[in-house]
């Protein structure tokens, strides 16, 4: 028989049984939309998280001098870094994934304002920390470019100091304050801040000051630590990379300085992430489950009359192969058909509800789906042909 | 002379056993070292009681059907020695089978059942519809062209049945009690038409309870017990 006719004698088959045709690419619509959704919901979900974490500074890391542990108090204490403010420009023009660096200066002092004195920490910082650092202005205003390139004596203040210096409903923007090294005018206040901050400290009780002031007033010739920006956080260990073949080329070792990555975040991050996408995976995986399950019972229920039916065709002098091919492209075609229009539904109720959360389709959910259920409906329903064809005719035609 | 004249069908001590002694099931002989032959242009009559094996002797001429023992012989050509298309090719191009279950395709109109052996044949679709049409208007059933099987009486079914067998010219006809549920008109006109091909040279195979018809027919196989008791004129022995 020719492939024109075995196309035929399919698509007459097809709708013959037009139930069995119905409920077989029912079944592939529904494994494929399944899968495909809930990856989208998945993906959705990670893109989501991972987004907001890069907000949050993911995708940044610390370059301390000399050799620092994750966590420990406040970095720049006791140890003068081998590399100065030059390098930490030079490691600015590095270029990608390198997007931002930034040298900062830190040195406990005292912060005096009429008769009251509180501890703190003056860390020289650019206008950029505003939002490296995920800080909030609570009253006034941040550092500005102009500040930075005049070194002007303007700070900004952490919560903490403007509790203990100013009475409550005194206004802290504006006044002057003694700071070891010399005088500073409030900027700006903080926001209060939960958690940790730079180097693990406290950023509640910090005076941010220009990078350029902070060096004047401390006299500093060393950052305390290199903030330095990545594109995203997947080019963090690119990015690295570069900032340490910097310094090695430079000639200094593993000891004189330390880069701190947001590894133990990150990976705290992804594997409740990892259990996230398990769970939906698993719901697709049964769903798919149930897809095949659907269509390999509706392919088998019909084998009696299509055995039936196949030992007719070869008594009228069907062969193997045409038996074979026939049903074959049976299948194929109801796969197909309910795989594409899978694909359909999946795609677009995940456009739907990406109205409502974050979705994203991708390829390998869609190709998976697609080729499983596939390959169910196919196997499912090559499989009476595949063993009525090695039936003789009349056994077959005897089959029950 | 005419016994030198190679046989269609020749049985050589041909046994057809069912079942398996796998499962300490039991075997059932439904043939046993069946020998005879057939030559072209005869016309032969099985008779038997019911469970003797006759459909058992016809499936295995119209190589639907494989021998447990024995040989049989097509134009002289082993049947066990064959492959698989070409057992399908000969079905569909010499033989014209008669079902005596019908087997029609389910949902299937008339004119589509008796297309079938043509579509393996390789016939263009006009070609096929023109031809399956004037073999369903030689069975009378003009009017039922585009009837299933389950909207046709049982005589009717067994009409299209024997259309789909007649409709590729086959030189050996096989049926399987064709005109067991006609009315004695419809069989006779049926069995006019098996002696119509007859007498064109086509080899006949029909098996029957009818008296009548054995009565007419040159040459009578009578089976009992799945062996052959009797072979009744037999010109050629
Ligand atoms: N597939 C089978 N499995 C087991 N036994 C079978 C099978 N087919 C036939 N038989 C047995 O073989 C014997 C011969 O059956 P067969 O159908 O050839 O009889 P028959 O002569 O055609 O009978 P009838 O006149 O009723 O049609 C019977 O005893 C039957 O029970
Ligand atoms: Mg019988």
């Amino acid at each position: 028989m020719d492939t024109v006719e075995l196309f035929k004698t399919a698509g007459v088959a097809i709708r013959t049984n037009k139930t069995r045709s119905v409920l077989t690419t029912l079944g592939i619509i529904i494994g494929v939309a399944s899968v495909i959704l809930l990856v989208a919901v998945g993906n959705g979900l990670q893109a989501y998280v991972t987004g907001e974490f890069e907000a949050l500074g993911a995708n940044r890391v610390m370059v301390m001098p000399g050799k620092v542990k994750f966590g420990s108090a406040p970095p720049g204490f006791g140890v003068e870094a081998k590399f100065d403010f030059e390098d930490v420009e030079k490691i600015g023009k590095l270029g990608s994934p390198i997007s931002e660096v930034l040298g900062m200066v830190v040195r406990a002092v005292t912060v005096k304002y009429m008769n009251k004195s509180v501890d703190a920490w003056v860390a020289g910082v650019n206008q950029g920390y505003l939002k490296l650092g995920n800080l909030e202005i609570a009253r006034g205003r941040f550092i500005s470019e102009d500040m930075v390139r005049r070194s002007q004596m303007g700070g900004v203040i952490g919560a903490d100091i403007s509790e203990k210096l100013f009475r409550r409903g005194e206004e802290p923007v504006g006044k002057e304050i003694d700071i070891t090294g010399g005088k500073i005018k409030v900027i700006g206040v903080l926001e209060k801040k939960g958690g940790l901050g730079v180097g693990g400290s406290d950023e509640n009780s910090y005076v941010l000051l220009p990078v350029t002031a902070a060096r004047k007033l401390t006299g500093a010739k060393t950052p305390a630590m290199v903030m330095v920006s990545m594109e995203n956080t997947e080019s963090i260990p690119v990015g690295v990379k570069k900032v340490k073949d910097y310094f090695y080329r430079r000639g200094l070792t593993d000891d004189d300085f330390t880069v701190m990555e947001p590894k133990e975040l990150l990976s705290s991050i992804s594997s409740l992430l990892g259990v996230v996408t398990g769970a939906l995976s698993g719901i697709a995986a049964i769903s798919l489950v149930v897809g095949g399950i659907g269509i390999a019972n509706i392919m088998l229920v019909s084998v009696t009359e299509r055995t039936r039916e196949i030992g007719l065709r070869k008594a009228l002098g069907g062969t193997k192969r045409d038996i074979l091919l026939q049903f074959l492209i049976e299948a194929v075609v109801l796969s197909v058909v309910g795989g594409m229009i899978g694909v359909g539904i999946g795609w677009g109720l995940s456009l739907v509800l990406s109205r409502f959360i974050q979705t994203s389709v991708t390829g390998w959910s869609v190709g998976l789906a697609f080729g499983i259920s596939a390959a169910v409906g196919i196997i499912s329903g090559l499989a009476p042909a595949i063993r009525a064809g090695r039936l003789d005719p009349i056994e077959a035609l005897r089959y029950e | 002379m005419k016994a030198k004249e190679m046989p269609v069908v020749k049985f050589d001590k041909v046994c057809r056993y069912y079942g398996s002694t796998d499962n300490g099931g039991e075997i059932v002989k439904a043939m046993c070292e069946v020998s005879f032959q057939i030559t072209k242009g005869e016309f032969v009559a099985v008779t038997g009681p019911s469970g003797s094996g006759k459909s058992t002797l016809l499936h295995l001429i119209g190589l639907l059907d494989r021998p447990s023992e024995g040989e049989i012989y097509i134009d002289g050509v082993a049947v066990s020695k064959m492959a698989d298309a070409r057992l399908a090719k000969l079905r569909n191009e010499k033989i014209g089978f008669i079902f005596q279950q019908f087997n029609l395709l389910p949902k299937t109109s008339s004119l589509k059942q008796v297309e079938l052996p043509l579509v393996y044949a390789g016939i263009g679709a006009a070609k096929r519809r023109e031809m399956a049409r004037s073999e369903l208007e030689s069975v009378g059933l003009l009017d039922k062209l585009n009837n299933r099987p389950s909207q046709l009486s049982g005589g009717q079914q067994q009409r299209v049945a024997i259309a789909r067998a007649m409709v590729t010219k086959p030189a050996l006809l096989l049926a399987d009690e064709p005109t067991g549920n006609l009315d004695s008109k419809s069989g006779a006109a049926i069995l006019e038409l098996f002696e119509r091909l007859h007498e064109g040279g086509v080899t006949v195979v029909i098996v029957t309870h009818d008296r009548d018809v054995a009565a007419h027919a040159p040459r009578r196989l009578v089976i009992k017990d799945g062996e052959l008791v009797e072979d009744k004129g037999n010109g050629h022995g």
